[in-house]
């Protein structure tokens, strides 16, 4: 011990190495590590762009208004499309027509009429309030509790596998409220409203896509300064008259942008309509919410497994996923536009 | 407290009170609906699978102990010893390949999918510059955006020959083709996830970091990672939950065999492709038929867990992050 001392006594001051000899090694490595970072990313966009761009190339030459407006001849293997495409915006604007009211409403009353701190936070008020206040903090404590239970159930649904959800709509929507329905309203032995139809998968496909809806719709209710409702209330309005004339203008945009991408989510997704009303072919258009109907998502499932002659529906196939990616991506975009706009403006704001 | 009675207040004020108060109860109902559903989904998804508990007739064919334990007798090989075949004149039912599949494809996806993304949110969290981070944050939007349906379509036509010309696979569709795709489609929930955790640690960890003379990657693997490490985990778990349950990808992409091997070169068959491409051709009520509704109350236990594990992971970790 005492050697090292003082061995380092004599060494004492130090010499300084030269820094190019530490120093180099050290930036090389720092920029081949960065380096292999920056190519995840790149990876990731390369994956983007080869995917869309295949399906772009091979697709685009086969999108005409022949093939937008015709339906599927030959066993599937000539004529174009437009049975899918009616189906899927019909079948889209049916699931709006649901999803968005519920999911504005289950944002408004999770952004609006629950406290916004936390369950843990409103006890230990609750604790410390004086016994004339305890009642009623109590009640803010419960509607606390039930904010968290709602949006960790809106979280779960929102990861619940779509084929689930499939499952659901069959022996929910068609076994149990559509053979009820059926039992009280048909003759014994008819079926209306016990099978597969657009209402079924469009209801189906609402319940998918309404975690969507409500968390865009409360990001957009969060983006509205809380001064503008208090200047309401003060002005003798009530809470329902401040929601609908003053906050819910407000966030249009944001509930907008939560509508647009459900819709391209719902139109994208087959699992949950596979059991629920999609059909492979129909002569006709569904014209009422009894009838089936043929959906993009699905017809492109179909052409790629269920095909006589692979080689001759090829065409057609990449000419369907074009159409289908062409749709859900734009309104994706017009999504994801919207939203970082009102984001960015709401950064100047803030 | 004066109740609006005894405010004595005119017919049209009455009006406007009482529609606030039936729209507040009307708005939480509402949001009341989306715990509803949530019960109603378990409750319906496994009520259809009730059978194989309770019905003598069904019990016959499916049961628990067909589905996870029975193995064919004289059977030399695992793949003859576990077999699904449930449209035969002696039923098999065992999830034994389908669970295989399952995991191996699950598997093969995690594997791709975290390093990658994990690695490129590191990248745009910590180093890129903001311009490319406004390319690399929409890119992985619109990755999301794909519909499964096309991932199943691409790796089904083009990444299976891709992959065989390259590997020179026996078989076009098998673990790697089906689990890369599934890897692609969880990619960007695996990127979100991980970003937001690395944008919650606070600016003083790096700056600490930097001060004693850390270089801004040795910052970036040895300081902030770690601290985001449970946002890493709660991605690798949702990550998980959403590659389970993920259909049309492996319906498509799979190969759609269920053989019971742990081989990654072989095709497989997943649970949740069964349910797709088998319901739709069961008669209503048999054993078949709960079998396949109890795969579904499988697939939401198992994704509802590792969905609640992960939230309640990065719950935490933002409250502690808000704290320090």
């Amino acid at each position: 011990m005492s050697v090292d001392a003082d061995s380092t006594l004599r060494n004492y001051p130090p010499k300084m190495q030269p820094a190019s000899m530490s120093k180099r090694p050290r930036q090389v490595r720092e920029v081949i590590s960065v380096g292999l970072l920056a190519f995840s990313a790149f990876l990731i966009i390369a994956i983007l762009a080869v995917i869309l761009g295949n399906i772009a190339y091979s697709g685009i030459g086969q999108v005409s208004w022949e093939f937008l407006s015709k339906s599927p001849q030959a066993g599937l293997t000539e004529g174009g499309i437009f049975p899918a495409i009616f189906g899927t915006v019909a079948l889209v604007i049916l699931m709006t027509i649901a999803a968005v009211p519920f999911g504005v409403a289950t944002a408004v009353y999770l952004h609006e009429y629950t406290p916004a701190e936390s369950p843990r936070v409103a006890w230990n008020r609750y604790q410390s309030a004086r016994a004339g206040e305890k009642g009623k903090l109590f009640r803010h404590f419960l509607s606390a509790v039930l904010a968290t239970i709602t949006r960790s159930a809106v979280a779960n649904l929102a990861g619940v596998p779509s084929i689930v959800f499939g499952l659901f709509g069959l022996g929910f929507f068609i076994q149990f409220v559509g053979r009820g329905l059926d039992r009280a309203t048909q003759a014994p032995g008819e079926i209306h409203w016990g099978q597969g139809n657009i209402l079924w998968a469009a209801l189906t496909l609402a319940l998918l896509t309404l975690p969507t809806v409500i968390v865009a719709t409360e990001e957009a209710l969060r983006t509205i300064p809380s001064d503008l409702r208090a200047a309401s209330i003060a002005l003798g309005a009530t809470r329902w008259e401040t929601i609908r004339r003053i906050v819910l203008p407000g966030a249009l945009p944001g509930i907008l942008t939560g509508a647009i991408l459900a819709v391209s989510r719902g139109a994208g997704e087959v699992a949950p309509i596979l059991f629920t009303g999609a059909a492979y072919y129909l002569p006709y258009l569904p014209k009422r919410l009894t009838d089936q109907f043929m959906e993009l998502g699905y017809h492109v499932l179909i052409l790629s497994t269920q095909s006589p002659d692979v080689e001759a529906t090829k065409p057609l196939l990449y000419g369907t996923v074009f159409v289908l990616l062409a749709l859900t991506f734009l309104l994706n975009l017009a999504g994801v536009l919207i939203r970082s706009r009102t984001r960015s403006k709401m950064r100047v704001g803030g | 407290m004066t109740t609006p009675n005894e405010l004595n207040l005119g017919k049209r004020e009455r009006l406007r009170l009482f529609t606030d108060s039936a729209m507040a109860v009307a708005f939480t109902l509402a949001g009341w609906l989306a715990i509803l559903f949530i019960l109603l989904i378990f409750v319906f998804t496994f009520k259809e699978s009730l059978g194989i508990f309770t019905d003598h007739e069904i019990q016959k064919e499916a049961n628990l102990h067909k589905f996870f334990v029975e193995e064919i007798p004289e059977a030399t090989t695992m793949i003859d010893r576990y077999i699904w075949q449930p449209v035969s004149d002696i039923p098999k039912m065992s999830f034994i390949p389908l669970l295989l599949g399952t995991l191996k494809a699950t598997f093969v996806g995690l594997l791709f999918a975290c390093p990658v993304g994990v690695a490129a949110a590191l990248f745009s969290s910590e180093f890129a510059p903001p311009r490319m981070r406004e390319i690399l944050k929409p890119a992985v939007e619109l990755l999301a955006g794909i519909p499964s349906v096309v991932l199943g379509f691409f790796a089904l036509l083009v990444l299976a020959t891709w992959l065989q010309t390259l590997f020179g696979f026996t078989y076009r569709l098998n673990a790697y083709n089906a689990g890369i795709a599934l890897g692609i489609a969880i990619l960007p929930v695996i990127f979100t996830i991980t970003e937001d955790g690395l944008a919650a640690v606070p600016r003083s960890y790096r700056d600490a970091s930097l001060a004693v003379g850390a270089t801004r990657f040795q910052t970036a693997m040895s300081v902030v990672l770690p601290a985001a490490s449970p946002a890493v985990f709660a991605a690798l778990v949702l990550g998980f939950g959403r590659a389970i349950g993920e259909t049309m990808i492996l319906l498509m992409a799979g190969g759609n065999a269920a053989i019971s091997s742990f081989s990654l070169n072989d095709p497989l068959r997943t649970l949740s492709a069964t349910i797709a491409a088998e319901l739709g051709e069961v008669v209503f009520g048999d054993a078949h038929y709960s079998a396949l509704f109890f795969m579904g109350t499988l697939l939401f236990i198992i994704t509802f867990v590792s969905n609640t594990i992960g939230q309640m992971v990065i719950a935490r970790m933002q409250r502690r992050m808000r704290g320090t």
